[in-house]
């Protein structure tokens, strides 16, 4: 049994055309996951009834001639969206027994364009970890390697999408967490800009920074999925009212006249040289399609770690203030006092990561120390928003590498916070600024894929895509696929 | 009060905005419904759900600040406030904090000696209420209820600029009387609409540094205010006098003790972690929205007290008491409108007393009044042309109070109708006259004090109806020849 090398185009098209049938895809998704999720470990929840009653129900509006580009194909939610009536755990204890009450924006719109949830998508605890091993689910296995680690947060997304187990996979992006995993497992993720897709109904991790995407094979369907889920939304007051762009219907624009970025502060002492090898050809590629590759400089790049390391924890100390046993969630049955019960259900319901981020973001707000943190780092983030933004008055997009070495393995980081943290080096800033970035694959290095980045300005998700797609029918580095893994049931 | 000390107080006001939903919720912010009816995924702190602001809570807050003269903030934050408790969904309250709506503006304030002051305003924001705690008849355990959760709050910050528990019992009442008067809040203090806490320090007489202050909590009356006042001021003089120091603490007033105690030290206090909330914009407000919500704004109570003073010829004591609410001053020009200009006295006095009197008897607003503006005006019309004399009148009214009818069907059907035919009174005058010869003597050699005697005899035997006026007149005539 071979995966579906099927674009979602050619999948919806196939639907249409009533050559294949939704509730067939689906089952065919399902078997993949039973067959092969035992090695990966992708998926948290699999909801398989519920999922072949909405293939069943696409199939009918189908052949009713009703249903649009996106009904039938099936999809999997990363499991920090809420569903209705389905587990929705973010990978923590702390939400091990919680089912949503409703459903998030993302997966009503989505779930409105005809796409069927097959099930939820394992990943790193509340989004915090860049290699999906601090998931109380435990971690997620590259299908490139298995010993290896397929990245975070959104690792199982990007698993599950590398395996061929579902077509695309939504996911999130605080600091990288759709780029990095997509570019560790050989696929695409794209993050739109902040404000372009509803954050209602995912499960915040730092406000000002998370923003939903998508986990696919190509920027096509990458941009046909993101069509469906983005847009204004009343329920969240930082989504942006604007119009979002017909994405697919630029995505045929050649490059000749386009004005890519290449800053000398992404080919760092810190990137690999097989990685370095690696964008250097794809730079070769789109200078070759036409475009001019143009020198621009982001001088404060380099701020971009500790300024994360500062922004990020502060909103989730107090975004995950919530999780205190009292309403929902983990609740510690050997509390003898209020007070008691909020120290135990949360040293029992979060994992180490998520604690030590909670407390770095504790200290960074309180008194005394809120102005040489949390004030510096809000100065930090505006002079690397204005380094982009100056940069973007010169070119169309910004290319660089997505990380700085391909995947390393699990366990190889965890000891060290701080290593961990500098896997997303390259990624960090793009979401500081609330620009939007692709990472599509360009080539391997010792069999593991490299991801190339592509960064637009603000609510320019256009041209990134426009970039992307053409990159990707000018090579094939996106159709490359890792042999299955063993079949197994699930531990 | 010990001579020597000066005490320094100032307000915190928190007023319940009188809008349908909450603030960040479309839930109902109704009074009184069965617990954790009225909170949703929002208000109940849900795992991904995010907060949406009421525009509605931000014109009422704008409206406060025109009526104050404050400036209205084109930018303002929303930040949280970090801290666990149980009735606290989200473990933050969404509030202002560096960047506030309102800034500035103040407040006149009228003391009982007929001397007035200014009391500045430091701020007022927006921001959530909590939900409740509900310690009793739950068997050692605690219910929540988050029904008043993400219900909206103006608070209202003053100066130190209150010199007296008097000044701040007056204060508090007046920001009670305007935020009522412009329609954002409806002052209830049973249900907790309207509550107050106390930053209260004494100093030494012409020191013009600050004490130490204590803040008392949750004072909801306008009497427990001042009681509490009073106690605190007289604590830190004690405490100061004995050469003790004041700690800097939050206190709770007991009214049935009627003493302050401390609840907890500025040590215990939380670190709140205020930051900006990443899930608010700024709150960005338009000069086109400031000029729509001032063209709605009304005649503000002191503007409308001078109007009566200046227009209608009314003492500034009785113009400050009719400008109490304005449903009362719709009221009294509602009655003078109808009963005519030249009668504002005489309708002010009927308001502000038999009006007033009924009223306070019975424990109702003036909108439940039993006698309405159109009747009570048949009254007094009554008076001004002299069918019946002020002393009926009261008769009258309390019979229209009761229900009887208008003033004139009870005027007919009890016979009130004042006597003024001079033959008819001074028939009687002379029959008094007859039967009091030696009451007259008296009179007449030089005891002026039994006139009054006269006047009764005469009120007696026309059952009051007598024109008190006509009666004074011709009785002098007829006892000096």
């Amino acid at each position: 049994m071979q995966g579906d090398d099927r674009s979602i185009a050619e999948l919806a098209r196939a639907l249409r055309e009533r050559s294949t049938s939704s509730r067939e895809l689906v089952a065919a998704s399902l078997a993949r996951i039973e067959r092969f999720d035992g090695a990966l470990n992708a998926f948290i929840t699999v909801t398989p009834e519920q999922a072949l009653a909405a293939a069943d129900a696409a199939d009918a509006r189908l052949a009713r001639g009703e249903g649009g580009p996106l009904t039938g194909v099936p999809i999997a939610h990363k499991d920090i969206f809420c569903t209705r009536g389905v587990a929705t755990t973010c990978a923590s204890k702390m939400l091990a027994n919680f089912i949503s009450p409703y459903d998030a924006t993302v997966v009503e719109r989505l779930a409105a364009a005809g796409l069927v949830c097959v099930g939820k998508t394992n990943m790193d605890e509340f989004a915090m970890g860049s290699s999906n091993e601090t998931s109380f689910f435990g971690p997620v296995r590259n299908p490139w390697d298995l010993e290896r680690s397929p990245g975070g947060s959104s690792g199982g997304s990007a698993a599950a999408v590398a395996a061929g187990l579902v077509p695309a996979a939504t996911g999130t992006d605080t600091g990288g967490s759709i780029r990095q995993p997509a570019a560790l497992s050989g696929i695409t993720g794209f993050k739109p800009s902040y404000g372009r897709v509803s954050r209602y109904g995912m499960i915040a991790f730092a406000s000002s920074l998370d923003q939903a995407g998508i986990l696919a094979r190509s920027a096509e369907d990458a941009a046909l999925v993101v069509e469906a889920m983005a847009g204004f939304d009343p329920r969240d007051s930082t989504s942006a009212d604007l119009p979002v762009p017909r994405y697919v219907a630029e995505l045929g624009r050649p490059l000749a006249g386009r004005r890519i970025g290449v800053p000398p502060e992404f080919f760092d002492a810190g990137l690999d040289a097989g990685c370095a090898a690696r964008l250097r050809e794809a730079l070769e590629v789109l200078r070759q399609l036409g475009a001019e590759i143009v020198d621009v400089s982001l001088p404060h790049l380099g701020l971009s770690v500790p300024t994360y390391y500062i922004v990020a924890p502060a909103e989730a100390s107090s975004n995950l203030a919530r999780f205190d046993g009292v309403r929902f969630g983990h609740r510690s049955t050997a509390a003898g006092s209020l007070e008691e019960m909020y120290k135990r259900s949360r040293q029992e319901g979060f994992g180490a990561e998520v604690r030590r981020r909670i407390m770095t973001g504790t200290y960074v707000l309180s008194t005394g120390y809120y102005d040489a943190y949390y004030l510096q780092a809000q100065k930090a983030r505006k002079l690397i928003a204005e380094d982009l933004r100056r940069a973007f008055d010169r070119v169309d997009v910004i290319a660089g590498p997505t990380t700085p070495t391909p995947a390393f393995r699990l366990g190889e980081k965890t000891d060290d916070p701080v290593q961990m943290y500098l896997n997303d080096i390259y990624t960090i800033a793009v979401n500081l600024a609330g620009v939007p970035g692709i990472s599509v694959p360009c080539g391997f290095v010792d069999g593991l894929p490299v991801g190339l980045q592509l960064i637009g300005p603000a609510f320019g998700e256009a041209a990134v895509l426009n970039v992307a797609h053409q990159y990707q029918c000018a090579t094939d580095w996106h159709r490359r696929r890792p042999a299955d893994p063993p079949a197994g049931a699930k531990r | 009060m010990s001579g020597g000390w000066e005490p320094v107080i100032g307000l915190e006001i928190h007023a319940q905005l009188a809008t349908r939903s909450k603030i960040f919720s479309g839930a109902a912010t109704a009074y009184g419904a069965a617990p954790n009816t009225q909170a949703c995924l929002v208000d109940l702190g849900y795992p991904g759900v995010l907060p949406v602001l009421n525009a509605e809570a931000v014109r009422l807050a704008v409206r406060f600040g025109l009526a104050i003269g404050a400036s209205i903030a084109s930018r303002s934050v929303f930040a949280r406030k970090n801290y666990f408790y149980p009735d606290l969904p989200k473990g933050y309250q969404i509030s202002q904090y560096e960047l506030p709506v309102v800034q500035g503006g103040s407040l006149r304030i009228e003391l009982d000696d007929g001397s007035s002051r200014t009391v500045r305003l430091t701020r007022a924001h927006l921001e959530e209420d909590a939900g409740k705690s509900l310690h009793e008849n739950f068997h050692g355990l605690s219910g929540i209820d988050l029904n008043r959760a993400g219900t909206p709050l103006l608070e209202i910050v003053s100066e130190p600029d209150m010199r007296s528990a008097k000044e701040a019992a007056a204060y508090m009442r007046r920001i009670h009387q305007l935020v009522r008067w412009i329609g954002i809040c409806d002052g209830n203090m049973q249900e907790g609409s309207f509550r107050c806490d106390a930053n209260v320090s004494v100093r030494p007489a012409g020191s013009t540094q600050l004490g130490t202050r204590t803040e008392i909590k949750n004072l909801n009356s306008f009497r427990f205010l001042e009681r509490a006042i009073l106690f605190e001021i007289d604590r830190q003089i004690g405490v100061l006098e004995d050469g003790g120091r004041i700690v800097q603490e939050t206190r709770l007033y007991d009214p049935d003790r009627d003493q302050t105690r401390s609840m907890r030290s500025k040590e215990e206090a939380n670190d709140y972690r205020y930051f900006p909330d990443p899930d608010l914009l700024p709150l960005e407000i338009s000069e086109a929205l400031i000029a729509e919500v001032r063209a709605t704004l009304p005649e503000l109570p002191d503007a409308r007290a001078q109007r009566l003073v200046a227009e209608a010829g009314l003492g500034a004591g009785e113009a400050t008491l009719l400008t109490a609410s304005r449903e009362l001053a719709d009221y009294f020009e509602a009655v003078l409108a109808a009963v005519g200009p030249g009668h504002a006295r005489l309708a002010a006095t009927w308001v502000n007393g038999e009006l007033a009197a009924a009223l306070n008897r019975d424990a109702l607003g003036i909108e439940a009044a039993r006698v309405d503006a159109q009747a009570l005006a048949g009254l007094l019309a009554r008076i001004a042309d002299q069918t019946i004399s002020g002393k009926i009148a009261k008769e009258v009214f309390e019979a229209m109070w009761a229900g009887e009818g208008s003033a004139d069907q009870i005027i007919d059907r009890k016979g009130l109708r004042q006597i003024t035919d001079s033959s008819a009174l001074e028939q009687v005058i002379d029959q008094v006259i007859a039967a009091n010869p030696g009451q007259v003597a008296e009179y007449r050699a030089g005891k002026d004090k039994l006139f009054g005697f006269f006047v009764g005899q005469v009120m007696k035997l026309t059952a009051g109806k007598g024109n008190p006026a006509q009666v004074n007149e011709l009785l002098r005539r007829k006892l000096a020849s």
